[in-house]
Parts: C-alpha cells; structure tokens; sequence
C-alpha cells in the first residue's frame, strides 16, 4: 500500500504504524456527568464498515505525523490523508 | 552419451557442449537448454515418481506451470527441492536427482500405492485414519509424512545469499512474449520509464517456440530483434529470469529475480534470487496463455505431453520426446504441433481429431472424429490405442503424445485482489473480468487474443492506452492471424484413471466422487481431492476439474465458479523472502556506547528487545553465574556499583505546556515539580491498566526529560505523539527522542556519591543538601564536559543517574571504573540490577504485564483525580477497584533455600490446587544475597491484608509445592532511609 503524505508525498505502508478508528480522536470529556459511560464507548465500541473508513496511521518510520487516512476496507482504495492534528482541530480539539 | 533425440535449428548454441548429471549419470546438453529439453534430447522420458500413487511421470509442458517434471537441484547445503526441469536453465557441472522414489526411479517400492488405488481415492486421509484417535501422532502422522511429500529438505542451513530491492516504473510489462515486447516497444519508444519481466531467461514467449514468420523475419529472429532495440534504450529495464508473483495494493508489484540459479557457482558476495518490490503507474500483463489437455486412461505415461510443448521443445530447444509421436487434439493448433514436428524430421504416425471436420494434411495420417481410449508402457510410452468413429480401435506405435484440449488465459495476477474471471464461450476458456488491480490492464492471449497478429496489436494499443499516448496506429509487423478453432473437450467418456492434476494424482473419478460425497463448492472440491494445490497451483488442471465438475452438477462452467488465483504466480523459496533477514541479521542489533568495554570486561549479554544489554561480569574463577550476581550486589550495597542503562527510553518534551502535557499523559501530577527535580511518573492506558512507568525530571519551566522502560521505549513515545497531536492538537509542546543521544549510568551505593564527586566539576555541589535526593540538573565532568545528573534509584541506594552524550560514553565508563578502584567498585549487569529492585519491591517489566493496574501495584494513590489523565475514568471500573483485587506482595520461602518460581501460582495452605481456589502468582523470583534466601514478588488477592500469612505456592508444570510467607514487596530498607542518605 501506499500512503499519500500530505507533507512528504507518496510514502510506503511499511513506514507507517496502524492504530485503528479515528473515532479515538473523539476523547469524552471526563469531567462529563456520563463519563463512565462515554470513556467505555469510546475504548470498546467500534464501527466496523465494509467501506469506507477513517483510520489512524502513525509515520513511525518518517516524519511522526499521525495522519487521518479515509481508506475503503474492500478495496484498500484511499480517497485521502489529512494530518491528525488537523483532522483534531476541526473536530474541536484543542489543549 | 549422445543427445540421440537432438534435431536441426533450435536457439541453442551447439558450438558449445555442457555436461550434466540426472540421477548420477552423466550427460551432455548445450547452452540454451533447459534441464528438460536436455533430458529429452538423451531420450530420457521418465523423470519422477507421482505423489499419491508413485507412478511413473516424464515432462508434461515446457514452462512453469510444470507439475511432473519436478526434481532436487545441486547438492549438499545447496540442494533444492522440488525445482521444474522445464524451468532449468542449463549450466555446465549442473546436478539434479529425481524425488520421490525408492530404492530408484525406475524400480520404486511404494509403487504398490497404485494397485491400492481403490483405497486412496479422494479424501482418502479423511476416510482411513479416523480411528483410533491415539494412532494419529505415533502411527498414522509419521507414515503419511514418510510417504507423502515430494523432494527433501538438506536440513542444513542454505549458504547463499538473497536480497531484496525496490524499482519504480511509468510502465511494468510482465511477460516478453508477442503482445509483451510490442508493448515495450510502443510504451520504450515514447520515452516512458519501462520495465519489462519475463520469468523465461530468453525473452520472446511463444515467439521462440513457433516456425512462422512476423513481418519478413522468423518469429524468434523478430523478437531477437524487438530485445536489441529495447536494451538500446536507457528508459527501458529488462528483467529476465524475473517472475512478477503478484499484484499488490496501489500498482506495487512483487517479482523474483533469480540472479545467480543459471550458474554453477556465485559470483562472491551475489545473491542467489532478488525479491523485488516494483511500485509502478501502470501495469500491463502479458502473460500468455496455458495450454491444457485431454483427459483418457492412463494420460500419464512419461511421453504424454502438451503438443504446444513437444512444439517447443523441437523448434526452440531442437529436441523431441522420441522420433515417432501422435497428436491428440479437439484444436486447430494440435495440427500446427504435428506439422512442425513433421518438417523436423520426426515421424507423426497420426493426428488424432475429436472433430469430424479436421483439417485434412497429406503429410501424415488424420483420423478425425477419434479419441485416445488408452495408452500402455510401464516406464514410458509406447502405444496409444485409439477408438475410431466407426466402433473400431486402432493401436498407434509411438514414444510421444502431444495433447492439446484448448489454451487458458493465464489470469492469476488479474485476481490477486478478488477480482473474478469471466467465461469466453468461444475459447471455452476463463479470461480477465471487469475487476482488475487499479491501473493492470491485459494483453495479447492472456486476455484471450489468441492470434500473433492480434497479439501484437493488443500489445501496441494497451501500452499507448496505459500511458495515454496519442500516437497514430502502430505501425505492426505483418504475423500469423488465425482464428481459434475447436471444440470444447475435457475428457475421454467411460475412463476411469484419468489423470486431471498429475501433481496431486487428481482423476476424473475423484473429482466425480466428491461430487458424490457433497463437496459441491469448487473450494471443497480443491481441499477435499487436493486437486490444484502443491508447486504448480493447478496450472494445467484446474479448468478441466471444474468443466468436469460442472457436467455432473449439471451446471455450466461459470455458474461453478473457479477457486481464489492467490500470490505467488510460482512457489518462491523462503530464503528469498527472508533475504538478509536472517540469523544474526534477523533485527537490527543496537549496541550502548560502552559494549565494547564490557565486552572486554567479558561481560555475558542478553537480547532486550533489539539491544545487547550486559547481564553479568563473571571473574575469573567463576564457574556459576550466581556466583557474579551475588557478588555485584554485595559489593553495589556495601560500596558502589555502575549500571548502564543507556537502553532506557529517554524523551525530550519541550514547551511552554510541557507540564500539562506529562500531566495528560501521567497518572500522577506534574504541574507543581519545581524546577530541579525528579519525580517517579505512572503511564497508563485508556482503558485503566499500567502502561510502563518512568521518570520526568524537570531542567526549565519548559523542559522535561522523560524516561521509559527499555521494553516500550518506541511505544511510549507513539503514545506521547498521539496524545498531542491526535487529542491536544493546541497545546504548546515539542517531542523528541533522545535515546540514542545520551550515555547514561547509574552509580549506586553508600559510596556513589564519593565516586562521582571524583569526576563532577568542582562548581557543582551535589551533597545531600545541594542536591537532594530527587534532584536534578545540568552538569558538567572531568573538567568542562556537558551531563546531566539525576539523583534517582533503582536499586533502593543512594544513586545517581549520569547520562553523557553517546560519544563520550566509553570514556566515562572507564573513567568511573578507574576512580572506583579506591571504593572497590564493581560493574553489574541486569541481573544484579534485577535481584536489587526485587529486593526493593519495585515494580518493573514483570509487573507492568498489560493486566495489571495502578492499584494492583499499590500505586494507587498516585492516581490523581483533580486532573484529566489518560486512564483515570477507566481505572475506577467496578472490577478494577474491588476490595479483593490482585495487590503486589513480596513472597519468601519458609526455609530460605526453597526456590520462588516465577510464573507459580499462590494457593492457601489447605484446600485444593485448581484455578478456581487460585489466590495469585508470582510475578518475579531472585535469590538475595542481602537477605540470603530466594524471594518473589507476587500479585495476590487482597494482598495488602494477608501479610505474615503462610500459603502454598505451586507450580503444576514442574511439580513443585513450597511453603511460603506473604510480605511486605519492600524487603530492603522499606523505610527508603538510605536513599535520601
């Protein structure tokens, strides 16, 4: 497989070090009233789509970027790759 | 011995005689042949023995989709099994043994298994050795082993070499054949980054084993042709002897280069074969197509071919399986092998047509609408009997038949990932479907154009496609265009012993018969019959298996469905995809500034993940290590002792919110560390459990070093990256491993300090009032050297962590080693470093197991809840926080010399010993050379409350039972008074 870097191009999968779901950027919040409730989800619960998929790859073998990678689980097809960070801000993230 | 099946022409080089041994006698071929072709050329029909029924098998085809003609390569460490003399390149001195008999080919004692035959039918395994169930390991599995299985192993280690590499392309062409080369020409020509792989070590394919003419030329003196002008081009690569295996995500290929198997002794310092990575644009597939035969009683005599493959072996390699052969055909191709063995000189007694209508020749016999009923010939062929239209039967005298029952596509890297073929009606044949690889396209016969001409053209247009060319029509050499004629025939009605996979001994009947018994997926017909499985993957077979199933399922052959196509193409030995990943080479190996000085100290190594680590420093006189590791840490706690622990992980967190940061990512506080300072810090998972532990000393407001375990170094640090890119994305802070930049080690003992105030500057005061224990700081040594010191401890001394970088590391080492000398100090290895935090209680690898919590450990209370710390919510799962949880004891043996096993399990002292009375385990076991007894530490069940209590520790494994005493984990100065002396 081949990743699209959005820094340094086209790279190798074997650079790169799998995490799992995006969704593991959605940390709740613990202060949150459900918070018991909300951690569980976020670390059991997961989708598991016969499609498309956003997934977290870490270029551990490169520059350290944790990347977004939308990336179709038939196909191995990857319609594109965003920085984490990024893909972090816009969910709302911050500090 | 003379070559007496040799013929005239052939693209061999006869002014050049080579000679070789088949099973220990001696013969002589030229450059140019193949083992096969030579074998032939010494009217040497029969080759090997089958796997199932030992019969007697000569060559089937000419090329890689070989399944009989399979033999054991060179000799000693370099023998290889299970090697296609169809694929052999000649070579001078070349050895080969055939397999698979006993005492000799031509007289095998397990060739009784045929007149079993009734018995070892399909599912045959299944069916005999069901019962009883003991005889499995000791009877059954050992007399299968022995008289299944093709070639053997030398069972020594393989001497050569293999590599791996990486090529890029605009253009991958994978095969040299019509539609191949014409697509390199079209595609080289327009200056386009080109490789073109053929696994032949002549490029050409058919072209080379065909007597007509493209353009004004002969075939093979036109692709001779095409090569020159490709080699001229310096966009384009030729990659002969190169198998392309399969067809991988995104355009990236994997191909086997066999560099150094046509040659009788390496080059030094070659590699043997070459496993390529190519990471192409696009991708062309050229691969030809397979022809497949008949199946009638006894198809199998060694002299029973493929026509296309008596036609190759003549007109290219200039040799014919004997000088009288018959064509058995359902095609208008089979002719074209009888006319070019006719022209050859070798008597064709016949044609043997299923059609009504075929072609009529005056050269020789054609008995059209005829079928082959049966051959005989113990050892070879040497009649055909053959039943004619009218009823009658006509026995033919002859050593060869060519058969031809149609020709396959050869689709398999079209469906390396899923996609289907689909069914072509008119060639009776599977070709490429609409899923391809993204950016494969076919051409030529493996997309089932079956012509010259067609191919060619196929070749141009898909190579101008593929790189979006807008050239003019390409101009092609005039070729053969004709169309295919036959009729779909897979097999002889009324046979019984009919040979479909001759690798597995596959027949007609098996396939029927598991039918019969409900094996109605071609998927089970595969694993049930092992039917297309072994070295050629049912290259040859597996059409007509599935034609055949189809009949008696009385469907059509789509609706059967064909099995998976699964890289590689062909089998590729292990070495090859190990390449120099082997042995010592098998993982980097990362060596501390100071190795070599232990070394010298003849200090014993242990692997800890990637690293060598010092484990002890054995003295002369020494016999056992215990002797070493007592003796360090006597002298560690009566004096001073150096550790090298420069393999621990060490990360640089820098920025203004370094301190919220660590306070994330530890379970424990961090905002509030002043400046100077140490402080232990606790890693834990999302989910709740300990993750690895550490310490965070703090240089400025907003620097940190950090420390990990050896063991998660790497883990750690993706983890820290994560939690600020993927969950902080805002905060202020940089990371950065520095493991690699730093010496560092720990000076322990009541004299450490007196030690290192040898070495440390005089400027810096480190008493125990200037730098306390817990402190921190930047230093310098031996007069103006940059360090850093860290007053921490592992061992439960007074200690010191100095860390140097890397390059002055051996200096120091011997530095401090030559100042200790008044102190008597002592270098100690991991295994004394072990035995002291065992018997300090701290919690370490063995420990931080990945099940195990903060509470488990009796660090609990580190957890801070005033703040959000990765795995805090989850620590307090209802599970994780029940009173009775596993809790960390120290565990001794009643009588001192009893031994702790690590990995035993705690059961109280009456009841029974099963899992649901299990109380706990132990985690880690030393001998203590302080306390002079053996001591553990354990994780039991509500273990802070049954100190002083006696239990059982068991280990069923080893049969061992001892009595021992829950205690406190700390068992050497639990009060921690000499750390802060």
């Amino acid at each position: 497989m081949i990743i699209n870097h959005p820094l340094l191009g086209p790279r190798d999968a074997s650079e790169f070090t799998y995490l799992g779901d995006a969704s593991l950027i959605n940390r709740p919040d613990w202060q949150a009233e459900d918070a018991a409730e909300a951690f569980y989800e976020y670390g059991y619960l997961r989708d598991n789509p016969a499609g498309e998929h956003q997934e977290l790859w870490y270029h551990e073998a490169g520059d350290r970027s944790w990347l977004v990678v939308t990336r179709d689980t038939t196909t191995h097809e990857i319609s594109k790759v965003e920085l984490a960070r990024d893909v972090a801000r816009a969910r709302g993230r911050s500090k | 011995m003379t070559q007496s099946n040799r013929l005239s022409g052939g693209q061999i080089d006869r002014n050049t005689t080579v000679n070789f041994q088949f099973d220990n006698h001696n013969y002589t071929a030229h450059p140019g042949d193949t083992l096969g072709s030579a074998l032939l050329a010494n009217d040497v029909r029969l080759i090997g023995r089958s796997f199932k029924y030992h019969r007697p098998r000569g060559l089937l085809t000419a090329g890689s989709e070989e399944p009989n003609g399979i033999v054991e390569l060179r000799s000693g460490n370099r023998q290889e099994p299970n090697t296609r003399a169809t694929t052999t390149e000649m070579f001078d001195g070349l050895e080969a043994q055939s397999q698979n008999r006993w005492p000799s080919l031509k007289f095998d004692a397990l060739g009784v298994n045929d007149l079993f035959s009734n018995f070892l039918s399909a599912g045959f395994y299944y069916k005999t050795f069901m019962w009883p169930a003991a005889f499995w390991e000791k009877v059954y599995e050992p007399i299968i082993r022995r008289a299944a299985g093709l070639g053997s192993l030398s069972m020594e280690a393989d001497p050569d070499e293999y590599d791996k590499g990486f090529r890029h392309c605009d253009l991958l062409i994978i095969g040299a054949g019509p539609s191949g080369l014409m697509a390199a020409l079209t595609a080289g020509r327009a200056g386009a980054d080109v490789i073109l792989a053929d696994e032949d070590f002549r490029f050409g394919g058919r072209l080379n084993s065909e007597t007509f003419s493209v353009g004004d030329q002969s075939s093979s003196d036109w692709a001779e042709q095409a090569v020159a002008e490709l080699s001229s081009m310096p966009n384009v690569r030729l990659m002969a002897r190169t198998t392309v295996i399969g067809a991988f995500d995104h355009g990236i290929y994997g191909a086997v280069e066999r560099t150094g198997d046509h040659v009788a002794t390496l080059p030094a310092g070659k590699p043997r074969q070459i496993l390529w990575r190519i990471y192409t644009k696009k991708a062309l597939l050229c691969a030809g197509s397979t022809e497949r035969p008949i199946a009638f009683e006894n198809n199998d005599r060694p002299g029973i071919m493929m026509a296309s493959a008596l036609r190759t072996y003549a007109n290219r390699f200039a040799a014919t399986a004997s000088q009288r052969v018959a064509i058995f055909t359902n095609n208008d191709d089979g002719h074209r092998t009888a006319a070019d063995l006719h022209a050859k000189g070798v008597h064709v007694c016949a044609v043997i047509d299923v059609r009504e209508d075929a072609p009529v020749n005056y050269d020789y016999e054609v008995l059209s609408g005829a079928q082959v009923v049966n051959t005989k010939g113990r050892l070879g062929l040497t009649f055909v009997e053959v039943a004619l239209p009218d009823g009658s039967t006509r026995t033919l005298e002859c050593g060869a038949l060519g058969v031809s029952g149609g020709w396959n596509p050869n689709v398999h890297l079209t469906c390396h990932q899923r996609g289907r073929p689909v069914w072509n009606d008119d060639l009776a044949a599977f070709v490429p479907g609409p899923n391809l690889p993204v950016g494969l396209t076919v051409a030529g016969a493996a997309n089932g154009v079956m012509s010259t001409q067609g191919a060619l053209q196929s070749g141009a247009e898909a190579a101008a496609a593929a790189l979006e060319l807008s050239v003019a029509q390409p101009v092609l050499p005039e070729a053969e265009d004709a169309p295919i004629a036959q009729k779909p025939f897979w097999y002889v009605e009324g046979c019984k012993r009919a040979w479909l996979d001759q690798q597995n001994d596959v027949t007609v009947k098996d396939v029927k018969l598991s039918y019969q018994e409900g094996f109605r997926s071609v998927e089970h017909l595969k694993r049930y019959t092992t039917l297309g499985m072994a070295t050629d993957q049912g290259k040859t077979s597996n059409i007509s298996a599935l034609a055949i199933m189809a009949e008696v399922a009385g469907k059509s052959i789509p609706e059967t469905g064909t099995t998976i196509f699964r890289p590689p193409y062909t089998p590729v030995p292990i070495s090859t995809f190990a390449g120099r990943m082997k042995g010592q080479e098998f993982h980097p190996t990362r060596l501390t500034p100071s190795h070599y000085w232990a070394k010298e100290r003849d200090a014993v190594f242990v692997e800890v993940g990637n690293w060598l680590r010092a484990q002890w420093f054995p003295l002369p006189g020494e016999t056992h290590w215990r002797e070493s590791v007592d003796r360090e840490v006597r002298q560690t706690r009566a004096s001073v002792g150096v550790c090298d622990c420069t393999t621990l992980g060490k990360i640089d967190v820098q920025g203004a919110d370094a301190a919220d940061f660590l306070n994330r990512v530890y379970a424990n506080g961090f905002a509030k560390l002043p400046v100077g300072k140490t402080r232990y810090g606790l890693m834990l998972r999302e989910d709740g459990m300990v993750m690895d532990d550490g310490t965070a000393a703090r240089l400025a407001e907003d620097h940190f070093v950090v420390t990990t375990t050896t063991a998660n170094a790497v883990n750690v640090y993706r983890h820290m990256e994560f939690v600020r890119q993927c969950l902080f994305p805002d905060m202020d802070v940089q990371l950065i491993s520095t493991t690699e930049s730093w010496a560092q080690y720990a000076v322990a003992g009541p004299n450490s300090r007196k030690l290192l105030q040898k070495i440390v500057d005089p400027e810096f005061d480190i008493s125990n009032h200037a730098f306390p224990f817990m402190g921190c700081g930047n230093i310098t040594v031996c007069g103006g050297l940059r360090a850093r010191l860290f007053r921490i401890s592992f061992s439960g001394e007074l200690a010191f962590e100095i860390a140097v970088p890397s390059r002055h590391g051996d200096a120091l080492m011997r530095r401090l080693m030559a100042e200790g000398e008044e102190f008597d100090v002592v270098p100690y290895g991991t295994e004394a470093l072990g035995v002291m935090r065992i018997e300090k209680g701290h919690a370490a690898g063995n420990e931080l197991n990945g099940t195990t919590t903060a509470l488990n450990l009796g660090l609990g209370k580190m957890v801070s809840k005033k703040k959000d710390s990765i795995g805090s919510t989850l620590s307090e799962r209802e599970a994780l926080v029940e009173p009775d949880v596993l809790r960390l004891v120290g565990i001794k043996p009643v009588s001192p010399e009893e031994k702790v096993t690590a990995g035993g399990h705690l059961m109280n002292t009456t009841g029974p010993v099963d899992a649901a009375h299990d109380q706990g385990y132990v985690t880690s076991a030393a001998y203590s050379p302080i306390l002079n007894s053996n001591i553990g530490l354990g994780l039991l069940k509500d273990g802070a409350n049954r100190m002083g209590e006696k239990m059982r520790l068991v280990s069923p494994l080893t049969d061992l039972t001892v009595e021992v005493e829950i205690v406190s984990a700390h068992f050497v100065d639990p009060e921690g008074e000499r750390l802060r002396a």
